[in-house]
């Protein structure tokens, strides 16, 4: 050994104070200030308070919940360098299933008419588990043939509408069990939005699952020679984010109380900007649960900012899409930093 | 040589075909105990596909391989890593999001009791273990818990190396190690392979500089083309019959070559 200077130097001491802040600061700052912008405005445009109004940012989160569940279940495979497009139509189709099971005796043109009110467990769990199974034919069909997870998971955008459609030749499910009605009732929805977020979180950050994950999206060839079961853990991640799909559509199902084939139409599309924004990385390796649910937030914040200030919904499409491009420009400028 | 020493690998017709390229054609290979090779060659003559094949990183297209007294074939780098083959690969086999401690225990992560995927992480004790794997190569790494891909080349090279010294158990295989060090890291490097020589730990060097194989180790393996073309002990040639196995040119046209 020629020196046997420490390892560890000061360097450790010496980080800037932009480093010590939380990691998400910035984009939590991106929130706040469209809150304040909305704030100002509405005290000179309608003379209200656009924050100070509880009722109203309750109504925010719960529009958001259903969003958020998705945005979980595809924040983590975009983590793992993975994207996947078909949330919004497997929400769509399990959605159906359940609420197929969940329709009540009395009505004679169930799809299921024999069926006598089942206990609410079965149609959740059965929307949970069509999740979960497209979920997972997802990640087989990625694992197994290593086509880009963009086009596998536009088959499955298609494929998963096309079923909703024929498994009920078409038609609307209505007439659910008033039991059904108690997932999206009251503050349910955004509890099960924190449970989710809440077991992913720890999920991705101290278990290793996330370690996985994470590694995976950084590097694949460095996780595989690592020993890491890549298309086993591929699958996983993608049968997870399908059980989340599910779980998202038992709320929808359960709030609507009706379910049709094209419910959560494009849903995914504002799932990946929330997450995007949220600062995730597209190119995989990076992107925390706290990040995805401020992207949430800021959606949110947005729709009901310019429904509070009576502006044109298209407008707000306009907005969402500058913030996606200059979320995604920023993680660009600083993967390009990394790899420098 | 003590032929009385206990093969430790040894492969035989090793065979590896790319589509169309034969990239190794027939490798009979052999390592003993305790033993320090060296595998020299131009670009393109296979070293590294040699390397992947012994490591499960691919199947070889034919040809046999024995470790450890049975024969073997790995059908992952999780089986070669089982069976005690510790390798850093030539392209940086390293997660740059992750932290050092994630990096070394990658594959094999420190848990609080097992729950498959869903295990807990024992942060704690990766990052200690790390400190204490990294304090031997005495390479200065300021922030163990920083992305890796914020540090130098030399700093990853040595966290990819401590991973490989801290796990190999019955070999380790370093590919061009010190390719893209300075010279105090490539001197560390040195030193971390000689520490593993005292402890008998037997090893693989794929390197370029002549010297530095002279130097290190007991035996040289020349490839070209995709076959070992020369087995020599290092302490009875020189540079120039390495060089003229390397190349294939016999005179002595390489007087003035400065990789000797
Ligand atoms: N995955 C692959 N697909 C096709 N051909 C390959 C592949 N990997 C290696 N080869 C070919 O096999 C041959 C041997 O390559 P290899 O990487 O083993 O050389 P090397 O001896 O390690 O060279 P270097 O000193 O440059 O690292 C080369 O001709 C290379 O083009
Ligand atoms: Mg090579």
């Amino acid at each position: 050994m020629i020196n046997s200077s420490s390892t560890l130097g000061s360097a450790e001491t010496q980080k800037s104070l932009l480093q010590r802040l939380p990691k998400d600061t910035g984009i939590l700052l991106v929130l706040v200030g469209i809150a304040a912008i909305f704030e100002v405005l509405g005290w000179f445009v309608v003379e209200q308070t656009f924050i100070f109004n509880g009722q109203r940012l309750f109504i925010m989160i719960l529009q958001m919940a259903i969003i958020g569940i998705l945005a979980i279940g595809v924040g983590q495979i975009i983590i793992m360098a993975g994207i996947d497009l078909s949330g919004g139509s497997i929400l769509g189709f399990a959605g159906i299933v359940a609420a197929s099971l969940a329709q009540s005796s009395e009505y004679a043109r169930a799809v299921y008419p024999g069926l006598t009110d089942l206990p609410i467990i079965f149609p959740v769990l059965a929307g949970i588990a069509v999740g979960a199974l497209l979920g997972f034919v997802n990640g087989s069909v990625i694992a197994i043939t290593a086509i880009p997870p963009f086009i596998a998971t536009l088959g499955m955008l298609v494929a998963a509408r096309g079923l909703a459609r024929w498994y009920t030749s078409g038609k609307q499910v209505s007439f659910l069990t008033e039991d059904f009605a108690i997932f999206g009732s009251g503050a349910w929805p955004v509890i099960t939005f924190l449970i989710v977020a809440g077991v992913f979180h720890v999920l991705l950050k101290y278990t290793v699952y996330g370690r996985r994950t994470y590694a995976i999206g950084s590097n694949e060839d460095a996780a595989r020679v690592a020993g890491i079961a890549v298309k086993r853990h591929k699958i996983l991640v993608y049968t997870m984010a399908g059980a989340l799909y599910g779980i998202a559509s038992i709320v929808q199902t359960s709030r609507a109380m009706t379910a049709q084939s094209g419910t959560g139409l494009m849903l995914e599309l504002d799932a990946i900007s929330a997450v995007v924004i949220g600062g995730t990385s597209l190119f995989g390796g990076r992107g925390r649960i706290m990040g995805t649910i401020i992207g949430v937030l800021i959606l949110g914040t947005l729709t009901s900012g310019f429904t509070f200030l009576g502006i044109d919904v298209y407008y707000i499409n306009i907005v969402k899409g500058v913030l996606i491009v200059a979320a995604v420009v920023a993680d660009t400028y600083r993967q390009k930093r990394v790899a420098a | 040589m003590n032929d009385a020493r206990k093969i430790v690998l040894r492969t035989q017709g090793l065979c590896k075909n790319y589509g169309g390229v034969q990239a190794l054609k027939g490798a009979d290979f052999e390592l003993r105990e305790g033993e320090h090779i060296a595998i020299v060659g131009d670009n393109g003559a296979g070293k590294s596909t040699f390397v992947r094949q012994i490591t499960g990183v691919e199947q070889p297209s034919s040809g046999q391989m024995f470790f450890d007294g049975k024969e073997v074939s790995f059908k992952s780098p999780l089986d070669a890593r089982e069976a005690g083959i510790e390798a850093v690969f030539q392209n940086l086999a390293l997660a740059n999001d992750l932290d050092v401690p994630a990096n070394i225990f990658l594959g094999r992560e420190e848990v609080y009791f097992n729950l498959g995927p869903f295990s807990f992480l024992n942060e704690k004790k990766m990052l200690a273990k790390a400190k204490e794997g990294l304090e031997k190569t005495a390479v200065k790494i300021p922030n163990l818990r920083n992305a890796i891909g914020k540090m130098s080349g030399g700093q990853r090279q040595c966290v990819a190396i401590s991973r490989s010294a801290a796990f190999a158990s019955k070999l380790i295989i370093m590919d061009e190690p010190t390719a893209a060090l300075g010279v105090q890291e490539t001197t560390q490097v040195e030193n971390i392979i000689r520490r593993l020589k005292k402890q008998g730990v037997p090893l693989i060097l794929i390197s370029h500089n002549l010297r530095q194989v002279f130097n290190l180790v007991d035996r040289i393996f020349v490839f070209r083309r995709g076959e070992i073309v020369g087995v020599v002990d290092a302490d009875k040639t020189d540079g120039n019959e390495i060089v003229s196995l390397i190349t294939g040119v016999k005179t002595g046209v390489h007087e003035n070559a400065s990789y000797i």
